[in-house]
């Protein structure tokens, strides 16, 4: 059995999910290997050969690799997948679009978003938003999994001197083309793995009013998440919302403020270690899930958690 | 251009799943289903195409058991043309679904095929890029803006660092994000209208493709529960908690 992990990537850096992915699948297999598929991306190839737990690194290099695509990427994989029992990946949007493309042209049928490795067969994986979890075994002869990196530590980045191996470049697809991406920088922790995150619902009723969530973020170092409601609303970008199709954050602190919890909110943010939620309505369903609950309106109870914040002198970064 | 809409009938979002007993799956007896709320969103996108003069026909299939043809009957009502109904016993895995698909988009030959990027019971995220895989055509995922081009469609995707563009030249497959657009209620009228509208129904067992399933469900349980919170009575309360109880901040 060896295992072969795609990393995800931007040419300069590793994404932080795939070092939670690395985690999950050598606890499938310590034979684990990593696909780098990119373009001028040494320093990825290097960083990736420093994980202790990586055995080796798979570096294709060309200019087709610029930009992600899932259908080149699906036929490069496709040239490496015979000699590996499990291909994998994260289970983020770079995951969820690449590997059913793989596990249908190897005609296998895939398990997504596995929380849990209970046996190199064996996974558990939640459903219906969270409500319910499987545990499923693939009697598949070759896996494709996708992996929920929330659900795993992130992997050790130093110490490690897998060896590198340049392979060759795959086939390109004629019919999809890049255009742009427009990535929204922000000097804030990224929403997926912050300590703290601070999300907004619809109760904060426009789009200025997030200066009041951002205020305390700015404050408490957290990432800032969304309801979909606020989202569809226009109050703020979509790479912010929290929930069953969005994403899912699992930091030591979510607080959720003007958020009533609909089911498919809770998907995204049950599984943090303490949840506040700020709410004037006292039969939300976001307060079953609290740690803490405030029944207020946030509109004066966020200015007032801010100046209490500003007294205490003892922040955690 | 003729657009091929896939829609899957599940559990409401509304309705709070409860788990059997037994560990052998969910609660399905008596509760309100409706069609997998994305699969609404690819259904108004192709309307709307329609709308603008773009497409000439809609076709909307689904595959599953003799109810999942209610799915097909909400689409025609909001403005698919026609239906199809691939009658299956059992629950499919996505990639035997994706290989009934096949077969449905060989014997249509559409320009497009339109669903939604996840199914809310299985959330597995798979059919309309495995549909792509096995017609060897592009995929444009977690779409929430399509703009129709002579050959082809410029999708903006929602991806994890914010907003991704890409042309994929059709024939092409497209998962739809919920903010694609916001789909419309069926009228009266046109409910009406719609059980006039033709639904053929093929067996899956006569198409000749594989569906026995691959993955075995060994158990299916509820998530631990969360241990009951408190209230706070103040922000200061609230700050104190955080500081010296859970020691977050």
């Amino acid at each position: 059995m060896s295992v072969l992990l795609i990393a995800e990537h931007n040419n300069k850096e590793v994404k932080s999910f795939t070092l939670n992915a690395i985690t999950a699948a050598s606890q499938i297999d310590q034979d684990l290997h990593v696909l780098l598929i990119g373009h001028n991306a040494d320093d990825v190839a290097k960083s990736l050969s420093e994980v202790p737990l990586v055995k080796k690194v798979l570096h294709m290099d060309n200019e087709i690799y610029e930009n992600y695509i899932a259908e080149n990427y699906t036929s490069a994989i496709l040239k490496h997948a015979d000699k590996y029992s499990h291909i994998v990946c994260s289970a983020n949007t770079f995951g969820k679009n690449l590997m059913p493309r793989i596990a249908a042209l190897l005609d296998i049928s895939q398990v997504s978003d596995i929380i849990k490795v209970i046996a190199p067969d064996t996974f558990l994986r939640p459903i219906y938003a969270g409500n319910a979890f499987a545990t499923v075994k693939s009697n598949d002869e070759k896996k494709c999994i996708t992996i929920r990196p929330t659900s795993f530590e992130a992997a050790e980045t130093t110490g490690g001197s897998a060896e590198i191996e340049k392979v060759d470049a795959a086939d390109k697809t004629e019919n999809t083309k890049f255009v742009n991406r427009e990535e929204i920088k922000s000097d804030r922790p990224e929403l997926g793995t912050a300590r703290i995150v601070i999300s907004g619902g619809r109760g904060l009723q426009s789009g200025e009013n997030f200066k009041l969530i951002t205020d305390v973020a700015d404050k408490l170092n957290a990432a800032i998440g969304a309801s979909r409601a606020a989202v569809d609303a226009g109050y703020i970008t979509n790479e912010h919302q929290v929930g069953q199709t969005g994403k899912v954050v699992v930091p030591d602190l979510y607080i959720a403020v003007g958020i009533s919890g609909a089911i498919q909110h809770l998907a995204g943010m049950k599984e943090s270690k303490v949840i506040v939620a700020i709410n004037k309505d006292g039969e939300a369903p976001i307060f079953s899930v609290a740690d803490y609950g405030l029944e207020a309106d946030l509109f004066e109870a966020l200015p007032q958690f801010l100046e209490e914040l500003n007294k205490l002198n003892t922040i955690q970064k | 251009m003729k657009i091929l809409v896939a829609v899957k009938r599940v559990i409401d979002y509304n309705v709070q799943i409860r788990v059997k007993e037994d560990g052998s799956g969910v609660v399905t007896d008596n509760v309100k289903m409706s069609t997998n709320p994305p699969d609404d969103n690819a259904i108004e996108e192709a309307v709307k195409i329609k709308e603008a003069g773009k497409a000439s026909e809609i076709i909307a299939v689904t595959v599953g058991e003799e109810k999942a043809q209610e799915t097909v009957r909400k689409a025609l009502a909001v403005g698919a043309d026609r239906g199809i109904h691939v009658k299956v016993d059992s629950v499919l895995e996505p990639l035997a679904v994706s290989k009934i698909l096949k077969k449905i988009v060989e014997k249509e030959n559409p320009d497009l095929v339109f669903m939604g990027k996840q199914a809310i019971d299985d959330d597995c995220n798979q059919t309309g890029q495995m549909l792509a895989a096995h017609l060897n055509w592009p995929q444009a995922t977690f779409a929430s803006k399509i703009e129709v081009k002579e050959n082809s469609l410029e999708v903006t995707r929602e991806v994890d660092e914010g907003l991704e563009t890409i042309e994929v030249n059709t024939p092409a497959i497209v998962t739809c994000d919920l903010r694609l657009n916001e789909p419309r209620y069926a009228s009266l009228p046109n409910i009406m209208k719609a059980k006039k509208k033709p639904i053929e129904q093929i067996n899956a067992s006569d198409l000749g493709v594989d569906t026995n399933p691959r993955i075995e469900h060994i158990k299916i349980e509820e998530p631990p529960k969360r241990k009951a919170g408190i209230k706070v009575s103040s922000v200061e309360e609230l700050v104190q908690k955080l500081k010296n109880e859970a020691k977050v901040i």
